[in-house]
């Protein structure tokens, strides 16, 4: 259907003179995606499994210091380098969404599209941490998200099931999605509202607009990947 | 102008010092055909004690260490190896391109060298052989090992299946799995094919369960002429053929690495520069064994001769020069492209915590050989061979823990940054190499370490001739 095909594009904008670097949409983007804590021992040794998180650095020296923060997730590249290595397909390209999917059924483990990221976007499952949840605790788990098992690979998926939900809901209300009306967890929680997301191929959406900013870059341009992710950066402010 | 021209070959009473030194070359000093068999069959069945100790030894090993080990992280998950976010290779995949490089010994030694008729080659073939095929069956493993989910590896087999589903025949790990499958396959026939002669001979010097094994693998030879012909053409078919498969199979374990955009793994050279490693670390490993076999293996050190570890030893030198040249022209255009993190990466290898892993890759593989090799003496010293030969492996180990954890560890955002420790890897590596040694040692005693019908066939040729005064080493046309 046109409507459908128009809602191909999902694209995000990171306003990164407005983040606050508060790990706002790192939680909500824990609990919407049932991501696992790892632990103590494990995530002091770097295996950490959030699907976003949020980059520090500092410029000058003490105390003379300024404070940097950029929230990095997947980007959802055009032309993903995870997507060729992989030897079973379970790193994919969602036609109709036009993002990346990872499937985590079909995921053997060889761990190859995790080092062919250039963005170090992906997690991978190290032990079964999922089984490990206390037991009231397992009903903070998402029920429209699946739980994943040792031995793969995980990553943002730009809130593929709310996405689905939007345009469910639209065609069920006989419309077109809305520039709005789908939002991802991150972009939900961002109490400054520095993370915009959106279709990109309506010219006149929210985060088309914001895409067109002189601010603007993306991540690694150099590689070509094509991400669908642009950040927003001015020139000597503090903060972002 | 006529020559008078006299054979030497026998052996006679009071030979002159010319004649005597080369008496020293084993195609110089043949012996009757009856007694060369009778010397391989002797090392085939003699046993000590110490040897059934270290057999059983290492078989706890492999049991503990690889399977038990295996099986643990199995059951647990792969978090019990170290890797870790942004390292998500490590010594898994290191030991199995070290693996793989050990496996190019056999076809480099026996192929090439035989393609260029290389006499020197003749009595050690079957020895390096032996490193390709247990080589493989030792790095073979590993791209299961490291699965997170193993129990469904058989999903990057093309099969026909009920969901339709292809590998991804873009992905380098489908390449590699074909790649190695075809060099098992071919290098376990190639290893098979100029044993017939041999395991003949053993049929009939053996009775009780040996015979009966013999008597099967011999597959009825008889070694008229007609099958010596055949024989001869399987062996030169696939002595050609199994060169290209060699080159092919390191140049797709280096792709892996080549076609990623990962900082310093991205680049054109690696194709060669790995297969030059491989041989370099193969050819190492064959002195070593030949060194060791001539030790524990009896009468050995009639057939592996000091002239052999020289020849050898020429070859590792010449393998050193040329690693020593990939490596240099891999660093300086990486270094030179100016890329930032390609920079940052190569500035990590040589001074980050772990730089003496780098450092030490260098002195063994570039400083040591190249110290040592030129020098005739070192090069006819077995135990001083022996050492050089492990460093330059150990050295290629760390070439190979350079460029998979090292460069993983600096990717491009520095908020990335993380250094790999390894650790149940350390384990299940010793594992496979006490497997690929337990392997060896039993192969030692169930087939013919020596191709007699080889160092037979190169002693009929090579003859000493008096010409006039002088006493001239000859060699006749073979083929
Ligand atoms: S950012 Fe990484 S995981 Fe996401 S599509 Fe690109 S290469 Fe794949």
């Amino acid at each position: 259907m046109a409507e459908e095909k128009q809602t191909g594009r999902w694209g995000m904008v990171i306003d990164l003179d407005v983040c606050t670097g508060c790990n706002a949409c790192v939680t909500a983007c824990a609990m919407e995606n049932n991501i696992p804590w790892v632990g103590e021992e494990d995530a002091g040794y770097g295996r950490g499994m959030h699907w976003i998180r949020v980059q520090r650095y500092w410029e000058g020296e003490y105390p003379e210091v300024s404070p940097h923060y950029q929230p990095v997730m997947c980007q959802q590249c055009g032309r993903a380098p995870c997507e060729p290595v992989c030897p079973v397909f379970a790193t994919v390209h969602s036609e109709e969404q036009q993002i990346n999917l990872q499937v985590y059924n079909r995921c053997i483990g060889t761990r190859y599209c995790a080092n062919n990221c250039p963005y170090i976007a992906r997690s991978f499952n190290w032990f079964d941490y999922s089984q490990q949840i206390p037991t009231p605790m397992n009903y903070y788990l998402n029920p429209n998200v699946t739980v994943r098992r040792r031995g793969v690979m995980e990553k943002c998926t730009f809130c593929v099931q709310r996405i689905y939900e939007g345009q469910e809901r639209a065609k069920a209300e006989g419309r077109v999605v809305q520039d709005g009306e789908i939002v991802p967890a991150c972009a939900q929680a961002c109490p400054t509202d520095a993370i915009i997301f959106g279709d990109l191929s309506d010219p006149e959406s929210r985060v088309s607009k914001a895409a067109r900013n002189q601010r603007r870059y993306t991540l690694l341009e150099e590689l070509g990947t094509e991400p669908k992710v642009t950040y927003l950066k001015g020139e000597g402010t503090y903060g972002g | 102008m006529a020559v008078e021209a006299k054979s030497l070959s026998t052996p006679l009473h009071g030979m002159d010092a010319e004649e005597a030194e080369l008496r020293e070359q084993l195609m110089f000093d043949p012996r009757p055909r009856e007694e060369l068999n009778r010397m391989v069959m002797e090392s085939m069945v003699h046993t000590t004690p110490r040897y059934w100790a270290v057999v059983a030894f290492l078989a706890v090993v492999v049991l503990v260490c690889l399977f038990g080990a295996w099986g643990y992280m199995i059951a647990t998950g792969i978090g019990l190896a170290g890797v870790r976010k942004p390292v998500y290779w490590g010594v898994f995949i290191v030991t199995f391109v070290f693996w793989i490089g050990i496996s190019h010994a056999g076809t480099f030694v026996s192929a090439i060298l035989r393609v260029f008729k290389a006499e020197f080659r003749r009595p050690f073939t079957r020895a390096a052989e032996l490193m390709t095929t247990f080589g493989l069956a030792a790095g073979a493993l590993y791209p299961l090992i490291h699965l997170g989910r193993v129990w469904v590896f058989y999903w990057m087999i093309p099969y026909p299946n009920a969901r339709w589903l292809w590998p991804n025949f873009r992905s380098p790990l489908v390449w590699d799995f074909l790649a190695i499958t075809t060099y098992l396959l071919s290098s376990t026939i190639y290893l098979y094919l100029p044993l017939i002669p041999d395991l003949a001979m053993a049929r009939d010097r053996t009775q009780g369960w040996r015979h009966a094994i013999y008597k099967t693998l011999a597959l009825g030879w008889r070694g008229t002429e007609a099958e010596w012909a055949r024989l001869r053409k399987a062996i030169t078919i696939f002595a050609f053929a199994i060169i290209p498969v060699m080159f092919s199979v390191h140049t797709i374990v280096s792709w892996d690495f080549a076609v990623s955009q990962t900082a310093v793994w991205n680049s054109t050279i690696f194709g060669p520069y790995f297969i030059v490693g491989a041989i370099l670390s193969g050819v190492s490993a064959v002195v070593t064994i030949l060194v060791i076999l001539r030790a524990t293996l009896k009468n050995m050190d009639y057939f592996i001769r000091m002239e052999h570890l020289d020849a050898l030893g020429k070859l590792l030198l010449v393998f050193s020069m040329a690693w020593a040249y990939f490596f240099f022209n891999d660093y300086l255009v990486s270094w030179y492209g100016g890329y930032e993190a390609v920079r940052r990466v190569l500035f990590f290898h040589s001074s980050g915590p772990d730089s003496w892993i780098w450092w030490s890759m260098i002195i063994f593989n570039v400083l040591i050989p190249w110290l040592t090799l030129w020098n005739r003496r070192i090069r006819r010293t077995p135990w001083a061979m022996l050492i050089i030969t492990l460093l330059i492996n150990v050295g290629m180990y760390f070439e190979r823990y350079t460029i998979v954890p090292m460069t993983l560890a600096h990717q491009r955002f520095p908020f990335d940054w993380g250094n790999y420790v390894p650790r149940i890897e350390i384990i299940i590596s010793i594992g496979t190499l006490a497997l690929f040694i337990l392997l060896y040692m039993l192969a030692s005693r169930l087939i013919p370490m020596v191709p007699v019908w080889e160092v037979r066939e190169g002693q009929e040729a090579h003859m000493i001739r008096q010409i006039g005064k002088a006493k001239v080493p000859t060699v006749s046309e073979l083929e």
